[in-house]
């Protein structure tokens, strides 16, 4: 099967929408395709990645553990806007995965070097 | 060119589904391939026959169904975001013990699958969002 490029754009909050929820669906899959996959959070989606998140309460499934077996489909490939962190007053201590901190300039090189992007 | 479509919102609340509709059209139109639409989200509520606008308005569901009768469009619903949704074929209603179907002509259910592989074989992969 012909590999491509993929990167998903996550750019919302966690819980508000179920679009973060989809598209880690959809991360899963394209790894199942042996897809050459990576993920890149920006704005509030850097939110996703947070240490942390407590959901009982709100009845619905929380990511953390999600991240964690992203690398057991070989998705290792995570770049998180530095902008988007300082915004929002986060380091990259403050999330739950190992992941790449790039300026959003950085990003955009990245987003030119893939064949499909899909954005969330 | 060879391209694909998603759309990631349901009809009328959302710009989405018009646009991919317009964008859809005009690439048939020049002559070139869409390999797969492909519905998610709330894109999936663009999928029920049951929508009933008022006559002055546009039929947004019927238009894609007339769409694909004329030009064999292949219009695939995410199966997971249908089934959360309430998009259900005849196939999804015995599986899942339902007492109704609501899919529109020229819409198929399937999985998320067939997203990536329209990323894979097409071109161009074009999202309709927010």
């Amino acid at each position: 099967m012909t590999t491509k490029k993929f990167m998903f754009v996550n750019r919302k909050a966690p819980y508000g929408t179920v679009y973060a929820w989809e598209a880690l669906e959809v991360v899963l899959i394209a790894a199942a395709f042996e897809q050459d996959v990576s993920l890149a959070f920006l704005d509030d989606g850097v939110f996703q990645l947070k240490k942390g998140h407590q959901t009982k309460d709100i009845g619905v499934k929380a990511f953390e553990k999600t991240w964690g077996a992203l690398e057991d489909y070989d998705v290792t490939k995570l770049y998180v806007a530095q902008e988007s962190l300082a915004e929002r007053g986060l380091t990259a201590d403050d999330l739950a995965v190992p992941v790449e901190v790039l300026s959003r300039a950085e990003i955009g090189k990245k987003m030119e070097e893939q064949d499909v992007l899909l954005s969330f | 060119m060879k391209f694909a479509i998603l759309i990631s919102e349901g009809p009328y609340t959302h710009q989405a589904s018009d646009t991919a509709f317009h964008f859809a059209k005009a690439v048939l139109a020049q002559g070139h391939e869409i390999f797969r639409v492909f519905f998610y989200h709330d894109g999936v509520n663009n999928a029920t026959r049951l929508t009933t606008p008022p006559q002055d308005d546009r039929n947004i569901v019927d238009r894609w169904s007339k769409l694909a009768q004329g030009s064999e469009l292949d219009m695939v619903v995410c199966v997971a975001a249908a089934q959360r949704r309430g998009i259900v074929d005849d196939g999804e209603m015995k599986r899942n013990g339902k007492d109704a179907t609501n899919l529109a002509p020229g819409f198929r259910i399937s999985g998320l699958g067939q997203l990536v592989e329209a990323g894979i074989q097409a071109d161009r992969i074009v999202v309709f969002g927010d």
